[in-house]
């Protein structure tokens, strides 16, 4: 069967920039994805152009975003024309933003917001959205739902509010849920609650999760599958497993290097975090692979050409010529002589 | 969200209320003595007009009003007669100045109303398309013509009107408030009356059309940026739905501020509309009182418009913080 969603070969332009180049990624029915990289390496337009929401400036340059609906069919969405998108947004696919604070209309109750995604769905009368309303925000395991429905976004904590937004975003049961950086705005306590929820949620409503993130505590915790994205590039896709036990690419072994881990070596007094070199590459006009600059073992053939992404293993993919290569041989060796 | 908030809004209207004397008592003491800087009185106006007066005639006349008071009596004599909720008599038309103002109240509050109404409708719907539009052709066509309406003075734009609707078209009549010696009643009278009251209404209106189509737009295209409303967009309503129920919404709370400090103005413009259109309404009577030297009639008159001015304050209060709930009513 196909993936829930298979990402092709996406590129998003804006006039001066293309900041997501050749992105393929694909996300199956119950599987939590995480897509991991820093700041400004593509991420969040990659999340948006899935909702086909990008900003104004921005389009899908190229590729497809073929996307499983309920009745098994498959269709693209980059070429989805806008009235077939309303009814894929917030049913099939759901977003549940970064910024809990700003995410919810101020002026309108939380009820209301949570009510107004089902009344146009689901086609439920006032009375009964606001009752499903009501047991939604049961569902996000906010207390006193019944009291808490009236109330305004600003009268509830950035932890509640995020559980509202989650509640607005499985309204309709969804068939694949986005989360962009869900709790980056929120404080460590209640991080881990409402990943707790969303993962949960995932398991009772057999939904895929698409998980954005650039915190590798959250990837090792709920991800079953991680992409690490560069510099707009994906550089390495790989069960999260493979990807702590033996990450390949240079960038991502930079990552985990670098990653602060609750332990005594890692007190400052014992030396200095580890650090990736330089800074991120801008993703416009660069020639051959865009971490060549950065990376340790970089050759001459890195710098000629885009590195293609290569399979590994079996569900290991790596976008790099030299690990890849060295990978190969490690591979016949054991072949020859194991 | 009402029944939490009515017992506060109560309190509030109480303490506005009580709030509100000593600001009137204020204003009406601070506008007495400036009247006094005019020249002449009420008696000098109407023996002026007779032309054959003699001097015996402007003192009698004086006294009869008392006139010929000290100032500071006659101030004690106006705020002892407003204490029994008497605005006093007028000289010019030998009638209480509570009954004149009665009678004209009705005409200007509904040409205040009906210019207030067509000011926020036509503004905001131009708003609204000129936002839609941002940038584009229909955009920068309204805003030259918004700034047309902000910059043409509304005598002016009467005059034009009559010129067109009355003169060359002749579909609305040029001024007066309904049809003279036609007796009509029921809906008729009122339709009669709607009549009469586009043109002033409209050129009253046009002024404030211009503010409120530019606020929109502003506030909308500020608001459509807002994380919100990508929130909206991701539950998959349509564009109309998001820009109803979501960006109009909150643009249209700073429109409401400013149509609230807008309804004292529109009370000072009808001054100049109701003359164009020879509209009865109080805004002509101040002008005739002004140059009858009627400052009975005057007082009266500001003390109305600074109540009406507090009132609408605490209303414009209240309406924002229903449509607001950051807001609370204090």
């Amino acid at each position: 069967m196909a993936p829930l969603i298979d990402v092709r070969d996406l590129s998003i332009a804006f006039p001066r920039a293309t900041p997501v180049r050749g992105l393929s990624l694909t996300v199956e029915a119950g599987e939590t994805v995480a897509l991991v990289g820093e700041s400004g390496s593509g991420k969040s337009l990659t999340a948006l152009a899935l909702m086909r929401l990008l900003p104004d400036a921005a389009r899908i340059a190229s590729g497809e975003i073929l996307f499983r609906g309920r009745d098994g069919g498959v269709t693209d969405l980059a070429r989805l024309e806008d009235r077939t998108l309303r009814r894929v947004r917030g049913r099939d696919i759901a977003m549940v933003f970064q910024e809990p604070m700003t995410s919810l209309n101020p002026v309108l109750s939380v009820g209301q917001q949570v009510a107004e995604v089902v009344r146009l769905h689901e086609g439920l009368s006032r009375r009964a959205a606001f009752a499903r309303a009501v047991e939604l925000l049961d569902l996000v395991r906010i207390p006193e739902p019944r009291r808490r429905v009236g109330d305004y976004p600003h009268e509830l904590s950035g932890g509640m509010r995020q559980r509202v937004m989650i509640a607005i975003a499985v309204a309709c049961a969804p068939r694949l849920l986005i989360a962009d950086e869900p709790t980056t705005a929120l404080d460590v306590t209640i991080q881990a609650q409402v990943l707790d929820l969303l993962d949960a949620l995932r398991r009772d409503l057999s939904m895929g999760l698409l998980l954005i993130t650039h915190d590798l505590g959250v990837v090792a915790e709920w991800a079953d599958r991680v992409a690490v994205m560069y510099a707009g590039r994906k550089v390495e896709d790989a069960p999260f497993e493979t990807l702590f036990g033996a990450p390949l690419h240079p960038y991502t072994r930079g990552l985990l290097a670098a990653s602060p881990r609750l332990d005594a070596s890692q007190h400052y007094s014992a030396g200095a975090l580890a650090e990736i070199q330089g800074s991120i590459a801008s993703a416009a006009g660069e020639e051959g692979c865009a971490f060549a600059p950065r990376c340790p073992n970089a050759r001459a053939l890195c710098r000629a050409a885009v590195p293609a992404v290569e399979v590994v293993a079996p569900g290991h993919l790596v976008a790099c010529p030299v690990t890849t290569a060295t990978a190969q041989r490690e591979a016949r060796h054991a072949l020859a002589f194991g | 969200m009402t029944t939490r908030r009515l017992p506060r809004i109560l309190k509030a209207v109480r303490r506005t209320a009580l709030q509100a004397v000593p600001t009137v008592i204020g204003i009406l003491i601070l506008n007495f003595f400036l009247l006094r800087l005019t020249p002449g009185d009420a008696a000098d106006a109407l023996a002026g007009e007779a032309g054959a007066a003699t001097v015996e005639t402007l003192a009698a006349l004086k006294s009869k009003f008392g006139l010929d008071l000290p100032v500071l009596e006659q101030l004690g004599g106006y705020l002892s007669n407003l204490a029994h909720f008497s605005l006093g008599v007028s000289p010019r038309y030998n009638q209480p100045v509570a009954e004149l103002i009665a009678a004209r109240l009705p005409n200007t509050l509904s040409l205040m109303g009906l210019a207030l109404v067509f000011a926020l409708v036509i503004g905001i719907t131009l708003g609204a398309l000129m936002a839609s539009f941002a940038g584009r052709p229909t955009d920068r066509v309204l805003s030259v013509v918004a700034l047309l309406f902000y910059s043409i003075p509304s005598f002016w734009i009467g005059l034009m009107l009559i010129v067109l609707f009355s003169v060359k078209l002749g579909w609305l009549p040029t001024g007066g408030a309904e049809t003279i010696g036609a007796n009509l009643t029921g809906w008729e009278a009122v339709l009669d009356r709607a009549r009469y009251q586009i043109l002033p209404a409209l050129s009253l209106a046009l002024f404030y059309v211009a503010i409120y189509a530019r606020l929109t737009r502003d506030d909308m295209i500020e608001v459509r940026t807002q994380d919100h409303v990508r929130t909206a967009r991701a539950k998959g309503l349509s564009p109309f739905a998001v820009t109803r129920d979501h960006v109009l919404r909150n643009a249209l709370i700073p429109v409401t501020t400013m149509a609230g400090i807008h309804l004292a103005g529109l009370m000072g413009g009808a001054v100049v509309v109701e003359t164009v259109f020879s509209w009865p309404g109080l805004g002509r009577l101040a002008y005739e009182a002004v140059m009858g030297r009627d400052f009975h009639v005057l007082l009266g008159i500001l003390l109305l418009s600074s109540l009406l001015v507090v009132a609408v304050n605490a209303a414009i209060d209240i309406l924002q913080a229903w449509l607001d709930p950051r807001i609370e009513v204090r």
